[in-house]
């Protein structure tokens, strides 16, 4: 089946958000837009259970959740990654906090990771689009941590250009080159060409092309 | 006669004549009295408590003997001001729960208490009665040696007169004598009054009155209410930190939700407009209401602690901040909490009054304390008293018996450096990993 978005086959998804008005809400768009929610549940222990069950293509969990209501979920979501590092996870999260978002991109290799604010639920169409690219394997990092951690200028980052700098960030929001390229109004091999100074300056070999993104954007996070 | 005590009152002329002789006598009366009551009081008890305490019900009766000291202190600080009547006050503390339990616990607890308790048993088998043999000898044997001739010619029919019931006196000169003899012993008794009431009156200051020791008991209590103090503001922060992101914060992340959602139905057109202006004021509310709540009590200073809060602290503020931190795992919430608002304030004075290009967090533990600077390279010359935010800080610091200094000369650079007594309460490589 077809998701309404267009942009691949309807995924299913298990999520975890112990608000229920969200929770509702949540399932209420993922299944306007054609996916399917396969289980629904409000703590972490729960989750980890629904996932061994129910197999499903993404995980979609908030952070904070009983009983302790710290971390719990986004440990889960590292256990689950741990178990199957190739779990694409999407965790929402009502504060921007890089610790967050490198602890999670720490687990499995980092990609098919995502770490949204909450906020960008409400954005329907970037959301979803959002969703599509960490269950596709992409890396998504909110544009409000990566709009902070631009603000300071640190090592190793200092060796970069601004215009590096700013294909880096967007990298990090998980953009593809061609989407890069749009937003930057310059070519796409351009981009290419700044991808390659990056990789070089931040001392990432070369290798599987994915792979290394996800090192840069973690050596951003790290920063 | 405005002597303060029946010391004072021993080195003035006319002693003998004042009340204090007087007053000294219905101290050790009273004394004798309340002591021999005091004594019945104590045996029964014993024994009634002893003998039921098979049954359980003596339990009760000896546990209100251990308590029998405090009515006996009590007493005898009243009946201190007939001698000495400097101020006495009651050695005992306020419980700070109403009720029999909290005010037994305090009261058990209180070293007053037994003090009080040795006290009563001391009057009760030995103080009393010596009491009593001070009035007599220098009381009752000089009168009744006074009243020998009115004796002889009251009840010796003018024939003869018993003094002190051991000596038979036959002649009236010889009673005449006798009752001038009285009258010298009865000056003197005075005096043997005034001495024994006044050391009596010191002993009964020195164990039931509150002692310096005491004091310093007051002292680390009130610290230790001011602590308690503390945790309860850092408590209801939490608390209203969890309400706002529970409640409110889901709510409108909800709204905006459902907003997006009508948004997807809606054709194109005035009412779009509205919705996706609608959904924009949820947005702004939650950016708000998030920092907000991030200032209240922030999330990662709770999940990751102090270096990885300080990090974020560092993200937020526009001058860049280089973070040295080397903490290898968590320190207790309190420290942990006061050390990061001192960095938000710090960072926050960088940001809008240090016209600095550059920050440094560094921050450690060593020798049992944690120790964190904050240095630019801004203008200096500014003053933790000048309503710069640090006084509150400063305060919540030295509560936790830490220390905060700042150095800022006109010029710069600014430096300022908290200080904060602490063990680590869990090691972690989490925080490590996270920074």
């Amino acid at each position: 089946m077809e998701s309404v978005d267009g942009s691949g086959p309807s995924l299913r998804i298990a999520l975890a958000e112990d608000s229920v008005l969200l929770r509702e809400g949540l399932i209420g768009l993922l299944t306007r837009v054609g996916h399917e929610v396969v289980a629904a549940v409000g703590d972490a222990q729960a989750l980890l259970a629904a996932v061994a069950e129910q197999e499903p293509d993404i995980v979609v969990t908030d952070v904070r959740m009983p009983p302790g209501f710290q971390d719990e979920g986004l440990q889960a979501a590292v256990r689950l990654r741990a178990a199957r590092p190739a779990l694409p996870v999407l965790v929402l999260s009502q504060y921007v906090q890089r610790a967050y978002a490198a602890e999670l991109l720490d687990s499995g290799d980092g990609t098919g990771i995502g770490y949204l604010l909450k906020d960008r639920v409400g954005q329907v169409e970037e959301f979803v689009d959002a969703l599509r690219r960490v269950a596709d394997g992409g890396t998504v990092v909110d544009p409000e941590v990566v709009r902070q951690l631009l603000r300071r200028r640190r090592d190793p980052l200092e060796r970069l250009t601004p215009r590096e700098r700013e294909v880096l960030a967007l990298m990090a929001e998980g953009r593809s080159n061609g989407s890069i390229a749009r937003e930057l109004v310059v070519s796409e091999a351009a981009v290419g060409k700044h991808i390659g100074g990056i990789l070089a300056k931040l001392d990432l070999p070369p290798a599987d092309e994915t792979h290394r993104r996800v090192l840069a954007v973690l050596a951003f996070l790290r920063a | 006669m405005d002597s303060r005590s029946v010391w004072q009152a021993m080195t003035r002329p006319g002693f003998s004549l004042s009340w204090w002789p007087w007053r000294s006598a219905a101290y050790l009366v009273s004394g004798a009295v309340t002591g021999s009551f005091v004594l019945v009081l104590i045996v029964l008890l014993a024994v009634a408590g002893g003998a039921l305490a098979i049954v359980l019900v003596g339990l009760p009766l000896l546990a209100a003997l251990a308590l029998a000291g405090l009515p006996v202190a009590r007493v005898e600080r009243f009946r201190l001001r007939l001698v000495d009547p400097g101020p006495a006050p009651d050695p005992h503390r306020e419980p700070v729960l109403p009720g029999l339990r909290p005010w037994l616990a305090v009261r058990l607890r209180e070293r007053a208490t037994w003090r009080e308790l040795g006290y009563a048993l001391l009057f009760a088998g030995l103080l009393w009665p010596v009491d009593a043999l001070v009035v007599a000898v220098a009381l009752f044997f000089p009168v009744s040696m006074v009243a020998t001739p009115v004796l002889m010619a009251t009840v010796g029919d003018g024939q003869e007169a018993k003094v002190l019931k051991q000596w038979t006196v036959t002649d009236w000169p010889t009673a005449f004598g006798v009752s001038l003899l009285g009258l010298v012993l009865l000056a003197l008794g005075a005096y043997a009054l005034g001495v024994a009431a006044g050391a009596r009156a010191g002993l009964t200051r020195l164990l039931i009155t509150p002692r310096d020791v005491e004091l310093g008991e007051r002292v680390v209590e009130l610290a230790r209410s001011r602590v308690r103090l503390v945790d309860a503001f850092e408590a209801e922060r939490r608390r209203i930190e969890r309400d706002l992101h529970d409640g409110a914060q889901q709510r409108l992340v909800a709204l905006s939700v459902t907003l997006g959602l009508a948004r997807l139905d809606a054709p194109p057109g005035p009412l779009a407009d509205q919705l996706a202006k609608a959904q924009e004021q949820a947005g702004s509310a939650l950016a708000e209401l998030r920092e907000l709540i991030h200032g209240i009590h922030p999330q990662v200073l709770a999940d990751y602690g102090l270096q990885a809060a300080v990090a974020d602290a560092a993200d937020r503020t526009a001058v860049p901040v280089d973070v040295t931190f080397d903490m290898p795992g968590r320190l207790p919430r309190a420290v942990e909490s006061a050390a990061y608002f001192v960095v938000c304030e710090a960072l926050a004075n960088v940001d809008r009054h240090s016209g600095a290009s550059r920050a440094e967090v560094g921050g450690g533990h060593g020798d049992g304390r944690l120790f964190v600077t904050v240095r630019d390279d801004g203008r200096g010359g500014a003053d933790a008293g000048g309503g710069s935010g640090l006084t509150g800080l400063a305060d919540r610091v030295s509560v936790l018996d830490g220390r905060l200094s700042l150095s800022s000369p006109p010029g710069g650079p600014t430096l300022l450096r908290v200080e904060i007594p602490c063990e680590w309460s869990q090691l972690t490589d989490r925080a490590h990993r996270s920074a």
